[in-house]
C-alpha cells in the first residue's frame, strides 16, 4: 500500500517525438483518473525528442500540478527498459500502469485493468487485443495475418498462460514490476514478451481484459522485415533460455 | 540431470528443454515398436499405422495450426466504435486544453 493505505496509480509514459499525442493522453488520463476517484501520477520519460514533446509536458505541468506531471526527461533515445527503471524511480505508487503514449492505448480501460487486479488480487493485469472483445482498428489483413500468426507460434514455443504477449499496456504492482525489470534482458516486442515469461516463472499472477487497439492516430507505424526478423530471434531465444 | 534438478521450482527445464525431452520420449517408443525384431512386433494393421505415424502427426499440427490461424485472423475484432471515440474525445481534448490555455 502507498503512505495512508490508498492505492496510488503510478501511469509510465515513455514518450519519442509525441508532441501532438502527449496532451491528448494525459487528458484522458486525468480525466479518466478524476472520475474514478483514484490517486494517480504521470511520469513522462521523453528521450530528448526534437519536436518539442517537453515544452508541451511542460505546459502540462504547469495545468495539472507538478504532483500529477512528473518530468523525468533523459538526453538522448535510451529504449524502453531502461525508460520504465527510470521512471520507476521517481514513482510514488504502489501501481505502475504501462502504456503507448500516441493514442494507441486508450485511458478508459485503466479503471477496469484496477478492478481486474482487485477481483483476483492479481500482480499483473495484462490487456489483451486477442481475447473477448479485445481488437485492433486500423490493421489491414496482412498485418493481422502476421500478429496472430506471431501469436500463435509464441502460445505453442512458450505456452505463456496469457493471450497477448507483445501488447504493452499492463498494469504491475510496483514492486513486481521493480523485480521483473531487474531479470528482462531483451528489447522491443520480444523485451513485452519477456517480462511475461518471467513473471510465470517467478509465480506471479498474471489477469487479462480485453482492449481496442487503435492503430496510430498520427504519424506511422512500422512493421518491416526486420522487426519480424528481430521478433523471431527473440522468440527462439525466449525458448531457449526460459 | 538428477531428477531432483528437473523438479525443483528454481531451476525448472527450458521450452527448447522441455521439448527435446517429450520428443526423446516419443522418438524413442516410436523407435522401439517400429524397429522390434520380428518375435516382439505388433500385428500388422498396428505396424502399418505406426511407421508413418509421425509424418501423419506433422499433417495434422500443420492443418490445425492454419484452421486456428485462419480462424482467428477471421474473427479478428475491428473496433469501429473504438476509432470513432477516440476522434471524439480527442476533440474535446483539444478544446478545452486550449481553454486551460494550451499552445498546440
Amino acid at each position: 500500500m502507498a503512505a495512508g493505505g490508498v492505492d496510488k496509480f503510478s501511469v509510465l509514459l515513455p514518450t519519442y517525438n509525441e508532441r501532438e499525442n502527449l496532451p491528448l493522453v494525459v487528458w484522458l488520463l486525468a480525466r479518466t483518473f478524476q472520475e474514478s476517484g483514484n490517486n494517480y501520477e504521470i511520469i513522462i520519460i521523453d528521450d530528448g525528442s526534437p519536436d518539442g514533446t517537453q515544452d508541451i509536458a511542460k505546459q502540462l505541468e504547469k495545468i495539472y500540478g507538478s504532483d500529477k506531471i512528473l518530468l523525468r526527461p533523459r538526453a538522448r533515445k535510451l529504449g524502453l527498459g531502461t525508460a520504465y527503471i527510470h521512471g520507476m524511480k521517481h514513482a510514488t505508487g504502489n501501481f505502475i500502469v504501462i502504456m503507448d503514449a500516441d493514442l494507441s492505448h486508450h485511458p478508459k480501460f485503466i479503471p477496469e485493468f484496477i478492478r481486474k487486479q482487485k477481483e483476483g488480487n492479481f500482480d499483473i493485469v495484462s490487456g489483451t487485443r486477442y481475447k473477448g472483445n479485445g481488437g485492433v482498428y486500423g490493421w489491414d489483413l496482412k498485418r493481422k495475418l502476421i500478429s496472430r500468426g506471431a501469436n500463435f507460434i509464441t502460445q505453442v514455443l512458450l505456452r505463456p498462460g496469457a493471450s497477448d504477449l507483445t501488447g504493452s499496456f499492463r498494469l504491475y504492482r510496483k514492486e513486481v514490476l521493480e523485480k521483473l525489470m531487474e531479470k528482462c534482458v531483451s528489447k522491443g516486442y520480444v523485451f513485452q514478451m519477456e517480462m511475461i515469461v518471467r513473471a510465470r516463472q517467478l509465480g506471479y499472477t498474471i489477469g487479462e481484459v480485453p482492449i481496442s487497439f487503435v492503430d496510430r492516430v498520427y504519424g506511422e507505424s512500422k512493421l518491416g522485415g526486420n522487426e519480424i526478423v528481430s521478433f523471431l530471434k527473440g522468440l527462439l531465444t525466449l525458448f531457449a533460455t526460459t | 540431470i538428477r531428477l531432483s534438478r528437473l523438479l525443483s521450482p528454481q531451476v525448472a527445464m527450458t521450452k527448447l528443454g522441455q521439448w527435446l525431452c517429450g520428443l526423446a520420449l516419443l522418438g524413442s517408443a516410436w523407435a522401439a515398436l517400429a524397429l522390434a525384431p520380428p518375435e516382439l512386433q505388433l500385428s500388422a494393421p498396428f505396424r502399418q499405422a505406426l511407421l508413418p505415424l509421425p509424418v501423419y502427426l506433422l499433417v495434422a499440427f500443420g492443418c490445425y495450426s492454419l484452421a486456428t490461424v485462419g480462424y482467428r485472423l477471421a474473427t479478428f475484432n475491428d473496433c469501429e466504435e473504438a476509432a470513432a471515440e477516440l476522434q471524439e474525445h480527442i476533440s474535446a481534448a483539444r478544446a478545452d486544453l486550449l481553454q486551460r490555455g494550451l499552445c498546440f
